[in-house]
């Protein structure tokens, strides 16, 4: 029987060409790869060949044609032996191939009704006193012990014991099967990370700074965050790339950056930022048990803070949930990470005037509590955001336009967005302090949304 | 072309050609009908075919033994097919169905297989070869024995990450082959031009990494050259190179007008070296199948690919919800 050739589509986005010339002619015997013409596209000519065999019947499409649509019948083919016959009139139309699209359905919805707001603790846990430092390398050390599966890698984590000394102490318990020193190459141990997660262990990638995983971050992005979906569910990578991200004092640009809105951009990731100590061991157990790849984003300045630790068997804290401060009234302070230190100062000292602020810690970016947000503003009907990254779609941007989109009527002040200032970090102390948020630029926008 | 090993000495069953033979042959049909479903515009954006280079992955997965993994870049339909994925899947998802491999989410260089140990499918060039160094990193781990096939091409060959995973490979003695699947051009740009020294093999001496240059047309030269590879890793002496050389007939993908190079040097490999026409040859000259035989086989193939391709034209497109599952795993 004849079969129709079709006009073909040689691009991802031909939909119709020029059919410059015929190679072959009305009975011509063609195999499987022979070229049969040649075709003009808005980028190039292509050779067109036979995908089977047969005889050229009739040339319904002469050379010369354009404008000719995708999937026009240009010719007929005839099996070996066969007629032939009339030729069938030019196809008018193009075969519909394309099903008609329905809307895209509304993502499900991210806004939970009721903020959760159960303590992180029970009521009367014994407390400890701990660095951020010491919370981060408990945290690994109780899940390494937990599941032999988790290890950890990077640059000087084992022998050096940690260039910021958070792996202290790993190697001697877990050995160097499971802490690993790397060679200085974050673009290939990331990948290699990436498979292991894939192959069914559960790293724990410390990079020296987050500054550094700019080489790797196809790697994060690509690899990490994205094969869940491409593969339909089979399989991802169940990991954390962990480390200090974020300006530490005098290093100049290419070392001082905050990563928080890049990562928090991306869906497959989920992006952590702990202030506390607490916060930091219990979010850190969770990203470590988590199935997702989790960016946890740490703060060189803050990991020799003491804070207040529950001295409890197994704490986890988990990912989505806000943590409230200090409660107020007349205006809302929302931030994370080293943030909260000028957020919490900037509390203390609005208070002497008169003004009460409730300071609420994101503690994680993706996914973010905007339920314990809104349900602040409003009562508090003014939203001040702080953090050290720069303006231009930053966290702060985000929190302003949900809040607009949620909660309009309950504003009385535009939301403002206190953030570290639009340049690459100087090195020269006057300036890098100028670049930096500080506790004053918080109160100085809190003053202006409360109009005193 | 040079080829280091002859394959004469290579000890093969009538029953391992036939095997060849209709695996390489399944390979080539099913990459002829993609590129058909293309033309019909039923496969949309980038479609890489592996017509021509089908003698590599047949020949390296009679190396493979069962539970060993593999990982490749996008001109993944061959590998799939070779490690014995089913072609409907392969091919709905190319039309991007919920019958594919990633329920139609991942198209043409997106696909996976728990089931088969293929970890994919990847987009961009290189990166697939520190994830194959990291699942070799796994199964060491681990201590089971198994070997990931790393594959990748001469383009890839230049990318800086690829040396940060030779020398990881070769400090932690990881048990993966890189496949080098020199097929002689980086898209458009021919080895020479993009290439400084031409015998990509010998890139790993500077790690300690042994490497061999293997005819990429010969799917038996590939077995064994393979099987020293696996036992290499298998050894616990760490990775192991293997340039394959090999030749794609048909553009870098569908809509590459191949203005670089001309139509008789891809005429005559086609003609001169066809990998599954040396099987065919060897077929008939051994007596191990008649013309009637290989005639069977090349209807029974027609037959499979054109059931996949009406199950790739059939199959549903994915529910708009599927819009929003499979970002996130749960816990379990």
């Amino acid at each position: 029987m004849a079969t129709e050739i079709l006009m073909p589509a040689l691009s991802p986005t031909m939909e119709e060409g020029t059919l410059a010339k015929w190679l072959v002619k009305e009975g011509d015997s063609v195999q499987s790869g022979d070229i049969l013409a040649e075709i003009e596209t808005d980028k190039a000519t292509m050779e067109f060949e036979a995908v089977d065999d047969g005889v050229i019947g009739h040339i319904l499409v002469p050379e010369g044609t354009e404008n000719v649509p995708v999937n026009t019948a240009i010719a007929t083919l005839l099996e070996d032996g066969e007629e032939a016959g009339a030729a069938p009139a030019p196809a008018a139309t193009p075969v519909a191939s394309a099903p008609a699209q329905a809307a895209a359905p509304a993502a499900p919805t991210e806004i939970v009704s009721q903020a959760d707001l159960t303590p992180d603790w029970p009521e009367g846990t014994p407390m400890k006193q701990q660095t951020v430092r010491e919370a981060l390398r408990d945290a690994m050390a109780e899940e390494m012990r937990g599941d032999e599966n988790v290890y950890l890698m990077g640059e000087e984590v084992a022998e050096y014991q940690g260039a910021y000394k958070v792996s202290q102490g790993l190697l001697d318990e877990f050995g160097s099967k499971r802490v690993i020193d790397t060679p200085i190459t974050e673009h290939g141990f990331a990948g290699i990370a990436v498979g292991a997660a894939f192959g069914g262990l559960k790293p724990v990638v410390e990079f020296m700074t987050f500054n550094f995983a700019m080489q790797a971050i196809d790697q994060i992005i690509n690899s990490a965050a994205k094969t869940l979906y491409m593969s339909g569910g089979q399989m991802g990578a169940p990991m954390v790339f962990r480390g200090p991200n974020g300006a530490a004092a005098r290093v100049g640009a290419q070392h001082s950056q905050d990563y928080a809105a890049w990562y928090a951009q991306i869906p497959g990731l989920k992006v952590v930022m702990p202030y506390s100590a607490a916060d930091a061991k219990g979010l850190l157990k969770s990203a470590i048990r988590d199935p997702n790849p989790v960016i946890f984003l740490e703060n060189e300045i803050l990991y020799g803070r003491s804070f207040d630790v529950p001295a409890m068997e197994d704490f986890t804290i988990p990912f989505g949930k806000a943590k409230i401060w200090r409660e107020g009234t007349d205006v809302t302070l929302v931030s994370f990470g080293i943030g909260m230190q000028y957020a919490l100062e900037a509390a203390e000292k609005l208070e002497e005037d008169g003004i009460s602020a409730e300071v609420i810690d994101l503690r994680t970016l993706r996914p973010i509590d905007y339920d314990t947000v809104l349900k602040s503003v409003m009562k508090t009907n003014r939203c001040v955001t702080v953090e050290e990254g720069w303006p231009v779609g930053s966290i702060g941007n985000h929190l302003a336009a949900t809040i607009m989109q949620k909660a309009f009527d309950y504003l009385d002040a535009p939301v403002l967005n206190c953030t570290g200032n639009d340049v690459p970090m100087p090195y020269a102390a006057n300036l890098e302090k100028l670049a930096l948020v500080t506790t004053n630029d918080v109160i100085v926008a809190v003053k202006e949304v409360t109009y005193r | 072309m040079a080829a280091k090993k002859p394959a004469a000495k290579t000890n093969v069953s009538g029953e391992e050609l036939q095997k060849f033979y209709r695996e390489m042959l399944l390979i080539r049909r099913f990459e002829e009908k993609a590129g058909q479903l293309y033309g019909m515009g039923l496969i949309g954006g980038f479609c890489h075919l592996y017509i021509g280079q089908e003698a590599v992955v047949v020949g390296l997965e009679a190396a493979a033994e069962e539970g060993d993994k593999r990982i490749t870049s996008y001109r993944d339909h061959g590998h799939m097919l070779a490690c014995g994925m089913d072609p409907n899947g392969v091919m709905a998802e190319l039309t991007g169905r919920e019958g594919g491999y990633s329920k139609g989410k991942g198209g043409s260089m997106h696909m996976f297989s728990k089931e088969k140990h293929f970890y994919g499918g990847h987009g961009i060039v290189g990166a697939q070869v520190p994830l194959g160094a990291g699942l070799a990193f796994a199964d060491k781990y681990k201590g089971n024995g198994r070997v990931t096939f790393t594959y990748f091409g001469d383009g890839a060959a230049n990318q800086g990450q690829v040396y940060e995973t030779f020398n990881m490979a070769a400090l932690w003695d990881l048990p993966v082959v890189f496949v080098i699947e020199n097929n002689q051009y980086a898209m458009g740009t021919a080895q020479q031009r993009s290439t400084s020294s031409p015998d990509i093999h010998t890139r790993g001496e500077s790690f300690g990494i042994p490497g061999e240059a293997v005819d990429g047309m010969d799917v038996l030269a590939v077995k064994d050259a393979g099987e020293r590879a696996v036992a290499h890793c298998r050894k616990g002496k760490g990775p192991y190179i293997l340039e394959v050389k090999t030749y794609r007939y048909r553009g870098h993908s569908m809509s590459d007008p191949a203005k670089y190079r001309t139509r008789e040097e891809v005429q005559k490999m086609r003609e001169e070296r066809d990998a599954i026409d040396h099987v065919r040859q060897l077929l008939i000259d051994g007596k191990h199948a008649s013309e009637e035989d290989l005639k069977a086989v090349d209807k029974e193939i027609k037959a499979i690919v054109s059931a996949s391709a009406d199950f790739a034209k059939e199959s549903p497109l994915p529910a708009a919800e599927e819009l929003w599952t499979d970002i996130y795993a749960e816990a379990t």
